[in-house]
């Protein structure tokens, strides 16, 4: 009993040495993952972004078929860098949905001339309240949902080239 | 994920840096807020928070309190799109029972030894 008293601060000490260590060599993920994969997409409505273009409600992802909502932002730089890779999807018959956070018109237009136009519908989430619905915490992320408007699969960040073949197998799955 | 240097260019919503007008709704948004995370700061409040999402957050809180609903309901809205993570209050769980207990536990581990010291002192 004495002897383990005597050890007892030396082995406190190397635990918490131990735990603040491996906080440091490996720190904690920074993304924010959404609680809704695997539930129904929330109910919202929200008016259209760019003239021509449908606004978005949650009542197209009950249609039968899987679709991509994306998260986007015409001042958000990683956007511009992942816009190839939704082109590439949208050739590959992958329909996409936006919803654009605290934007304006213009600046959509001024961005979808620049890097290309992927949309079916962009809806204009004017303070972010559809994002936080669903449980998103940034821009740019993606969101599979299937066809009865299921949320399966939530992409945090630009979608990278070697990301596509996931997002189109998990489509493929989706449906 | 939103980079530093990208800024929306949008004005804040109607509530993010307006307070309500009753004063009892306010006090009780302000204690939900404080104890809410600003999911691209981490380490602070959303009430402390400048970040844009953070005021979108605070709009909702003042919105839905404006509304009649209760704050518990609003944080259980939050958690279950952030998980517990969004807040800074986390319910008892199987993963959070050892923050609940720990401290009663260290109390009593303090009290023992308190107890066995003054035994020994007084003999």
């Amino acid at each position: 009993m004495k002897r383990f008293v005597l050890w007892a601060p030396l082995a406190i000490f190397a635990l918490l040495f131990a735990v603040v260590a491996s906080g440091l060599f490996r720190p904690a993920e920074k993304v924010v993952r959404s609680a809704m994969i695997g539930k129904p997409l929330p109910d919202f409505a929200l008016p259209a972004m760019v003239p021509g273009k449908p606004g978005l409600s949650s009542a197209s992802f009950r249609q039968g078929k899987p679709r991509l909502l994306n998260v986007f932002a015409s001042w958000c730089i990683p956007c511009i860098a992942e816009a190839p890779q939704l082109m590439r999807l949208k050739a590959m018959g992958v329909p996409v949905d936006a919803i654009a956070i605290r934007d304006t018109a213009p600046a959509i237009a001024g961005f979808l001339r620049r890097n290309g136009d992927p949309y079916e519908r962009i809806g204009s989430d004017k303070a972010s309240q559809v994002q936080l619905a669903l449980g998103s915490s940034g821009v740019p992320e993606t969101f599979v949902i299937d066809g009865r408007g299921i949320v399966v699969k939530q992409i945090i960040g630009d979608i990278r080239p070697e990301n596509v073949a996931e997002i189109v197998q998990a489509v493929k799955d989706a449906r | 994920m939103s980079p530093a240097f990208a800024q929306p260019v949008t004005p804040p919503a109607r509530y993010a840096n307006v307070q309500l007008a009753d004063p009892a709704k306010e006090a009780s948004a302000r204690a939900l807020m404080e104890t809410l995370r600003c999911l691209v700061c981490q380490g602070q409040s959303i009430a402390d928070s400048d970040a844009d999402m953070a005021a979108d957050m605070r709009a909702l809180v003042r919105e839905r309190i404006e509304r009649g609903e209760k704050p518990a309901s609003i944080r259980d809205w939050l958690i279950a799109r952030y998980g517990d993570y969004v807040t800074y209050d986390p319910p008892l769980s199987g993963l959070t029972w050892p923050l609940w207990l720990a401290p009663i536990l260290l109390l009593g581990v303090g009290g023992w030894i308190a107890r066995s010291s003054f035994r020994r002192r007084t003999r």
